[in-house]
């Protein structure tokens, strides 16, 4: 019974943090329609920049979190407008190919900067942070994800609901050539909502790091991973990915727990193919009904 | 004597018969004719073994390539999963060798059927949908059939691999470079003709009327599903094939090659080399595969010369990083790949001195 309410959390804790790792991506695929398969990457480099700010910078945790996430903002600004807006207008099949290549060079990049040795943040969590219950027990880091996850998660429903850029940022993801017609800047909103990805792709790289260690092959799969969470999520609903990642990452403790290991990491892939033949928009994404 | 034609300053086609036409004049036919001489009869002989190698690996890939190109250029739809569909084409043509004595000519249209059927299970959910579901059941299935190729030991044997019989045509060994050149070559020359024959029947313009506009399509009575779903039977069966020949050709397998980069080698390869255009297929996998050579070579030298040490420089993120730019770049500037930038050239020199 322990065992099981400690997979449970756990499954619970490693979903969570998928889900704010997939939010990057749905803000991409809501304001674009583009799947980006670099996601994974720029967990990846959101988790560096930070090692690179905390260990040999040697800034103080929140110094090193902020300038983080503010070079995150600036590399997610700086791919849109060099890579992918001179495709605006052009079939979409390229930009995804584009955010293949996009990967592919991102990773060449980081190991050959870095190399691909596990590096790991040093300890700076306060042990305050970890929960216990009886013999249930949630690691400090878990608690911070949850946290911060969950802060992330209401400044995005009110930045949405709200301010004037989500507003316009939903109608372009609506329809972008009405959007278009009625005055949206929508070269603008698409740096946004890239900066804002590559942001929250950033954060959830530093967690990760936290968790696993910082590695890049490992970075670049969960990247991969976000994509059965935001099917079966939804693709374009942000608290779709949360429910998603908790699910995915339930399933994935409890197979690794009573099944096999092995079959722990191509779980979510399957749950991906079944979820297509049943319910091919997921929990909470809109069905798409044209007209013509 | 038939009239000779020779190359015309503009578009002169008159009926769709003249625009279905594979060689647009006789020079064409002339130079594939004369290419054919070459490539048969000239260019075993005097190469040497490691350069017949790489013409093998490019032949081989070339074949899965013809194959994703027919997916991503001519149907608008992108396979992630192409790497391992080459897998299981390289362990069906190993298990119906090994374990049903199956020959070689047999084993491998068998083992491209297998791999076609394999990839209907994971298109099939996926091409239901509009958009592109397929390129993420693709992913997914990429994952499985690695899973699958490592745990279902009975069949695969796991992380022991395979080792092929020799194969064997009519009581005609087939081993070392020479004939499996012939071989790789004569396979991609049947599979080239077949898919450039493809797209000139109601089946390849139905896919390019669902890659253009799928709307369309339907409203011209296509059913675009069930043409979506063959289009990626088509473009596994040759993966498949590709996959089998491969492993009759380095005689032992395991699953370790058909990861998620070698599916994103192809796709370098059909991007680089040209979207929707068969020869594109032939560029793309000579230019990446030169390329992975070329930095070989490269690193090579740059060690032997001490610029660089052996721990500062690896080959495989280096060559992982050329390969995104080479993607990136060419989608930028030239998305529709060399075979476009070898038409440009020619039409240069057609048109010559009078280029407007």
């Amino acid at each position: 019974m322990d065992f099981f309410i400690q997979l449970v959390v756990n499954g619970l804790s490693v979903g969570f943090i998928y889900g704010i790792s997939a939010m990057g991506f749905v803000m991409i695929f809501k304001s674009s329609s583009v799947l980006n398969f670099a996601h994974g990457e720029l967990l990846a480099m959101g988790a560096y920049i930070f090692l690179v700010l905390v260990t040999w910078a040697e800034l103080p945790v929140y110094a090193a979190f902020l300038l983080t996430m503010a070079a995150c903002f600036s590399l997610g600004f700086i791919v849109e407008r060099l890579f992918l807006r001179p495709l605006i207008g052009e079939p979409l099949i390229f930009v995804i190919m584009l955010t293949v290549g996009l990967a592919a060079m991102f990773k060449g990049l980081i190991l050959l900067i870095w190399g691909g040795n596990l590096h790991t943040f040093p300890d700076f969590l306060p042990s305050w942070l970890s929960l216990s219950w009886g013999s249930v027990s949630v690691q400090p880091v878990y608690t911070l994800a949850l946290v911060v996850g969950t802060i992330f998660l209401v400044l995005f429903g009110l930045f949405f609901k709200f301010s004037s850029q989500g507003i316009y940022m939903r109608s372009v993801a609506d329809n972008q050539r009405a959007a278009l017609s009625l005055g949206v800047n929508v070269k603008k909103v698409f740096a946004l909502s890239w900066a804002i990805a590559a942001l929250v792709a950033g954060m959830s790289g530093i967690i990760l790091g936290i968790i696993n260690g910082v590695n890049v092959h490992d970075l670049s799969a969960i990247g991969l991973k976000v994509f059965p969470v935001v099917i079966l999520g939804g693709l374009d609903s942000i608290g779709g990915a949360i429910v998603g990642g908790l699910i995915i990452g339930l399933l994935e403790t409890l197979t690794g727990g009573y099944i096999s290991p092995s079959l722990r990491d191509v779980v979510p892939y399957i749950v991906l193919v079944f979820i297509l033949m049943v319910k091919p928009y997921g929990l909470f994404g809109q069905v798409e009904i044209e007209r013509v | 004597m038939k009239k000779r034609v020779f190359h015309p300053c503009g578009n002169y086609h008159e009926n769709y018969a003249d625009q279905l036409k594979v060689y647009e004049t006789d020079y064409g036919r002339f130079f594939a004719a004369a290419g054919l001489v070459v490539l048969f009869g000239l260019a075993p002989f005097v190469s040497t073994p490691y350069l017949l190698y790489i013409l093998n690996s490019i032949g081989i890939a070339a074949i899965a390539v013809i194959g994703l190109n027919i997916l991503i250029g001519y149907t608008g739809q992108i396979s992630l999963g192409h790497g391992a569909f080459f897998g299981v084409g390289a362990y069906a043509a190993a298990f119906l060798a090994t374990r049903c004595d199956v020959p070689f000519l047999l084993s491998v249209p068998a083992a491209g059927l297998i791999t076609a059927l394999v990839g209907l299970i994971f298109g099939l959910p996926s091409s239901r949908l509009k958009g592109l579901y397929l390129t993420i059941a693709t992913l997914a299935g990429q994952f499985i059939i690695e899973y699958v190729l490592v745990h279902w030991e009975d069949v695969t044997k796991g992380t022991m691999g395979i080792t092929l019989p020799k194969a064997n045509i009519f009581g005609l060994e087939i081993s070392g470079d020479i004939p499996f050149f012939y071989v790789i070559f004569l396979a991609l020359l049947v599979m080239l003709w077949l898919a450039v024959n493809l797209m000139r029947t109601k089946y390849g313009r139905a896919f390019v009327a669902i890659r253009d506009n799928d709307r369309a399509a339907e409203g011209m009575g296509i059913p675009i599903f069930p043409y979506k779903l063959l289009a990626f039977a088509i473009s596994s069966f040759y993966a498949g094939v590709a996959g089998a020949i491969w492993a009759y050709y380095t005689v032992s397998i395991t699953a370790e090659p058909f990861n998620l980069g070698l599916s994103v080698e192809y796709i370098a390869m059909v991007i680089i080399g040209g979207m929707g255009n068969m020869s594109g297929a032939i560029f793309g996998a000579i230019f990446i595969t030169g390329l992975n050579e070329l930095l070989r070579w490269a690193i090579d030298l740059m060690m032997n010369m001490g610029m660089v040490t052996q721990t500062g420089l690896n080959l495989a993120p280096l060559r992982e990083f050329i390969f995104g730019l080479a993607i990136v770049l060419f989608i930028l500037f030239e998305p529709r790949g060399i075979a476009e930038v070898w038409r440009i050239i020619r039409s240069n020199f057609r048109l010559w001195p009078f280029s407007y």
